[in-house]
């Protein structure tokens, strides 16, 4: 080719202004990167967050946009006027890049996969948990092994079959048979995913009750934007509420009139024994709020003037699991997961799973609702000064059950 | 062909005897043609559309840096934004905005609006809607509704903000928070607006494709989009009037101190009066339309991009009738399966366990058309258009969002997947970018008949590129933050320990959400600009079958100058053996290709298969070829 020629070439041509675009860019950029070496330092904070900046990039990438738009029109429009094929082949380009984005989106869900997938929830720490992780993970497989099949048969698809001139596409309306492969099969997969869905479902929301083993009571209220614990006492029943009863003084509306609800004890965080079922009661005294304990796999919405309740069981301490995550830090927490408000977003508390033994010693140091302002609203006899045991509370119980006849015939 | 030749005698004709004159607002504003109501549905959805992304990313910034301030903010929000960062209260008003724009207004009147409206009277082959009257009330209603919604913006306690769902009692008891005064009114009447111009639509699209096609034109002879947009209308008008009985009670709570949905509720110390109600019966009531709503705004992107598929594929559409059972299949199912959004809200755990079955049961259609796309695709000759590229995303998304939804479904892994933001990633791939790149594949096909002008490819497959990416990196990571048990609708993450590790992958989602939003720059511009200035369109600019093709480009009333055409086949004969073109228009009939003809064409006819039969044994060396 002569040097005449490819002067004139318009490719050639095409090709040095882009060349020259880049370079002024380039240059510019060094120029102003060594300004900015050279002088002295500017605090560039205020800039990066004024509008007119952005705005000024965002046109600069505009006009680079138009400039690169125009130059392949250029292109496009000499190689017509010589009378060559058509410039660029588009079909082929967009082949090529559905090819390349299949191959780039696979190792991008599989940096995914290892990356992000390996920051999530550890392993469940309740026995029902460990249902709902199974039945993940056999989703998560067939999904991806789905999700894999059907793209590299999408974009494979887009690259082999562009538009080619020479090519008719082939005449294929309908077969039955592959239709009913692929409605069957489906199918099944689906049935298998949904009776085991199903049986876990079962399992966790329809327990039998073991008399030797019976659940914990806690109850949770939730309002915009706390909770409040309560736990039932000696009794092992949480007591009764009336919304109507609430004052300051009683924010839960406890009825102390119910036998059940005197020794009921207050909570700064939820504090579990492992291995023994808990159920939790949860109500909610305003707005819906959902309450939501991710590391043992539970979520229920607290709905007001109506109870909710999830039954399961921890099945690993705190301290088990800091050892398991390999973070002293670590501690399972509950917190709202139904948009409830400007405080929605923060609006946790702590949950810690001990041994057995642990546990006694906790709940024996925690306060009764029932203090001597309330004993006085309900008409209570003020109770002789700390009365903690078990034994005691108990006692108080006895004693209420005589004082107050009305709760009894209630 | 002989109509186009008709075309300019017929165009004077008609202005001279025309019933009507047309002044500028008959032609423009309270017109009664359907394309121009079809254009004003998209350009309105357009711009709630830009608007609504906008409010997405004034959050996505709030998300990335929530310990920053952007004066900014301060100079567009006022005290919303005091300080340059948004407050936790106008956090969730953004977020509510967001999702009741994009549902509602854009992937609902946007889209339905839009396309059933242009599509309807062209691809079945009428001269407009059964009433043109109520065509305009229509979109005059969904244009009032877009209006109110937005006046919240300017009022003293901002617009509602308990979540696009306004679960009561949140969104009932004024003092909850601001979003639930004036603002959840105005919510509430551009909500019965609205589902009163579905209801008008709706009512008007069912009506014409059963009893305006033309000759020819059964009902398997109609093109998938009108399908598609069929059934949508159906389960628009069986299941908005729920959602406005739900919404009256919803006002009768709120303003004449019913107890609907309200029960046992204490605002701090304040005892409330109510008693009796309960906050599950609306998420009933929302939920029965909600989930239909899902298929309303998705089924039309799908009838969209089986044409563009098959179109640019140059194949007919596999399982043409599979394609139509499966619709018809979803239609039914997606009035059943509304209580998997209510797995864990104090729903009866007996009903969680029959709606996931339900739930689960209606991937199998979604999937069938699936597999039917990639079927169609399989030895095409694809013509990457940007309407198909923009198809072709869809399927991608369509697979990614169903299979996740296969996750959602099943109740026992919605325990700790719900309100998280799986949920949000799931439908946003669905919803967000599957049912809004259908919605793009239209414009772009079907901007030559809307304008009688071509837009520019290439900035087309700029958008395209820009976008598909960005949505991809904007959606796929935030599956991870709900797997991490991460709840949606959190104005920051800054108080949870564990919740820190995301914050550079929210910074990272936000950069791809705004490079995401400027690429509909590309789009805007090349819209708006070939509007005026794009090249003329010619004829039938993608070689397509579909009858909206044999009317004249210079859009008459009435559509075709003289008779409208008649139909003798599908609207998929794209090459097919034996014939020359590598497309056979549904006018042409089969007397006119009787090379290409096969047994399967004439429907049991025993006079037209022997016609075709002697003819065959006439001309025996084509046959074999």
């Amino acid at each position: 080719m002569s040097l005449r020629k490819f002067i004139t070439n318009k490719t050639t041509a095409a090709l040095a202004v882009l060349l020259t675009v880049f370079a002024n860019t380039s240059a510019f950029a060094q120029e102003a990167a060594a300004g900015a070496a050279a002088a002295p330092k500017v605090d560039m904070g205020e800039v990066y967050k004024s509008v007119i900046f952005y705005v000024l990039i965002f046109l600069a990438v505009c006009l680079f946009v138009a400039i690169i738009g125009k130059s392949i029109k250029v292109y496009e429009l000499s190689r017509e006027a010589q009378g060559k094929p058509v410039g660029i082949n588009w079909n082929r380009v967009h082949a090529s890049l559905f090819a390349l984005f299949l191959v780039l989106g696979l190792y991008g869900v599989y940096w995914e996969y290892t990356v992000h997938g390996s920051m999530l929830l550890p392993d469940a720490a309740s026995e029902h948990g460990k249902k709902i992780d199974d039945m993940f993970n056999l989703t998560l497989i067939i999904t991806t092994i789905v999700f894999i099949v059907t793209h590299i048969l999408l974009f494979g698809f887009a690259y082999i079959y562009k538009y080619s001139a020479k090519r008719k596409a082939y005449y294929y309306p309908h077969n039955n048979t592959i239709e009913k492969i692929w409605t069957i099969v489906p199918a099944l997969v689906l049935t298998v995913l949904v009776l085991m869905g199903f049986l876990t479902w079962r399992s966790i929301f329809f327990k039998v009750e073991d008399p030797n083993n019976k659940p914990l009571q806690i109850e949770v209220t939730s309002e915009q934007f706390k909770w409040s614990i309560r736990y039932p006492g000696a009794d092992g029943i949480v007591g009764k509420k009336n919304y109507k009863l609430t004052t300051s003084s009683n924010a839960l509306g406890i009825d102390f009139k119910d036998l059940n609800s005197r020794d009921d004890e207050m909570a700064d965080e939820m504090v579990i024994p492992v291995g023994k079922p808990v159920k939790l009661i949860l109500t909610s005294k305003d707005v819906i709020h959902s309450f939501y304990m991710p590391h043992f796999r539970v979520q229920l919405n607290t709905v007001p003037g109506m109870q909710t309740v999830f039954e399961f069981t921890p099945t690993k301490t705190t301290r088990q699991m800091q050892e398991e995550t390999n973070d002293p830090n670590f501690k399972y927490l509950f917190f709202c997961a139904k948009i409830c408000g400007s405080g929605h977003w923060n609006m946790q508390k702590d949950v810690r799973v001990v041994s057995e033994a642990e546990y006694k010693t906790w709940i024996a140091e925690q306060k009764t609702y029932l203090n001597d302002d309330l004993r006085k609203q309900f008409n209570l006899p003020v109770a002789p000064a700390a009365v903690k045991s078990v034994a005691d509370s108990a006692t108080t119980d006895s004693a209420a059950v005589k004082s107050n006849q009305m709760a009894l015939n209630k | 062909m002989s109509t186009i030749a008709l075309h300019d005698e017929h165009n004077h004709d008609h202005a001279d005897h025309g019933h009507h004159k047309e002044t500028l607002i008959s032609k423009y504003i309270f017109s009664m043609d359907h394309k121009m109501i079809a254009k004003q549905f998209l350009i309105t959805g357009i711009i709630m559309a830009v608007i609504a992304m906008g409010l997405s990313i004034l959050f996505r910034i709030q998300l990335a840096w929530p310990d920053q301030n952007f004066p900014f903010l301060e100079t567009f929000l006022g005290k919303w934004a005091e300080g340059g960062r948004i407050k936790p209260d106008f956090y969730l008003a953004l977020v509510t905005i967001h999702g009741t724009i994009m549902v509602f207004f854009v992937l609902t009147a946007g889209l339905s609006g839009t396309f059933s409206n242009l599509l309807i009277p062209l691809q079945i082959g009428a001269r407009d809607m059964a009433s043109p009257f109520l065509n305009m009330l229509s979109y005059w209603f969904f244009f009032m509704a877009c209006v109110v919604m937005m006046s919240s913006f300017f009022i003293q306690t901002g617009p509602a903000s308990g979540g696009w769902t306004v679960y009561p009692p949140l969104s009932v008891v004024e003092t909850a928070m601001p979003g639930s005064g004036l603002g959840m009114t105005l919510w509430l009447i551009s909500m019965v607006m609205f589902v009163a111009s579905s209801l008008m639509g709706g009512i008007n699209y069912v009506s014409t494709i059963l009893n305006m096609r033309t000759k020819g034109m059964d009902l398997w002879k109609m093109p998938l989009p009108i399908w598609a947009f069929f059934l949508t209308a159906i389960l628009g008008i069986l299941s908005f009037p729920v959602l406005v009985a739900g919404v009256v009670l919803m006002v009768f709570d709120r303003s004449f101190g019913t107890s609907f949905y309200l029960s046992d509720i204490v605002m701090g110390t304040n005892i409330l009066p109510n008693e009796g109600g309960s906050p599950i019966l609306w998420q009933h009531l929302f939920w029965f339309l909600g989930h239909p709503e899902v298929y309303i705004v998705i089924m039309p992107a799908l009838g969209i991009s089986s044409e563009v598929i098959s179109v640019n594929s140059r194949k007919p559409i596999f399982g043409y009738h599979a394609m139509v059972y499966s619709l018809i299949g979803i239609t039914v199912l997606s009035f059943i399966v509304w209580g998997h959004h209510m797995f864990v809200t104090g729903m009866n755990p007996l009903l969680g366990g029959v709606f996931m079955i339900t739930t689960l049961i209606i991937a199998v259609p979604s999937a069938v058309k699936t597999f039917n796309y990639l079927a169609t695709l399989w030895r095409g000759n694809i013509r990457f258009t940007p309407a198909m590229l923009f198809a072709i995303g869809l399927v991608s998304f369509f697979i990614s969002g169903g299979l996740t939804g296969i996750f959602l479904g099943n109740a026992s892994l919605d325990i700790n997947l719900h309100d998280t933001y799986f949920v949000v990633a799931h439908f946003h791939l669905v919803m967000g970018s599957a049912a809004i790149f259908g919605m793009l594949a239209g414009v772009y096909h079907w901007f030559p008949k809307m304008f009688g002008k071509m837009m520019n490819a290439k900035l087309g497959y700029l958008h395209f590129w820009l976008t598909f990416i960005a949505a991809y990196l904007v959606f796929f990571p935030l599956h991870f933050l709900g797997l991490d048990g991460v709840p949606r609708r959190y104005y920051a993450f800054t108080e949870f320990e564990f919740m820190k590790k995301w914050l550079t992958v929210n910074v990272f989602v936000t950069w791809a959400a705004i490079i995401a939003a400027l690429a509909q720059v590309a789009f805007l511009f090349n819209f708006f600009y070939s509007i005026f200035r794009g090249k003329k369109s010619p004829q039938n600019p993608w070689e397509a079958n579909t009858l909206e093709w044999t009317a004249p480009v210079e859009h008459l009333h009435g559509n075709w100058p003289g008779e409208i055409p008649t139909v003798y086949r599908w609207p998929y004969d794209y090459s097919k053996p034996g014939h020359d073109a590598d497309f056979i228009p549904q006018t042409v009939p089969f007397s006119q290709t009787m090379s290409s003809n096969l047994p399967h064409d004439f429907e049991g006819n025993a006079e037209a298969e022997r016609i075709q039969q002697d003819w065959e044994l006439a001309n025996p060396v084509k046959e074999s070829n």
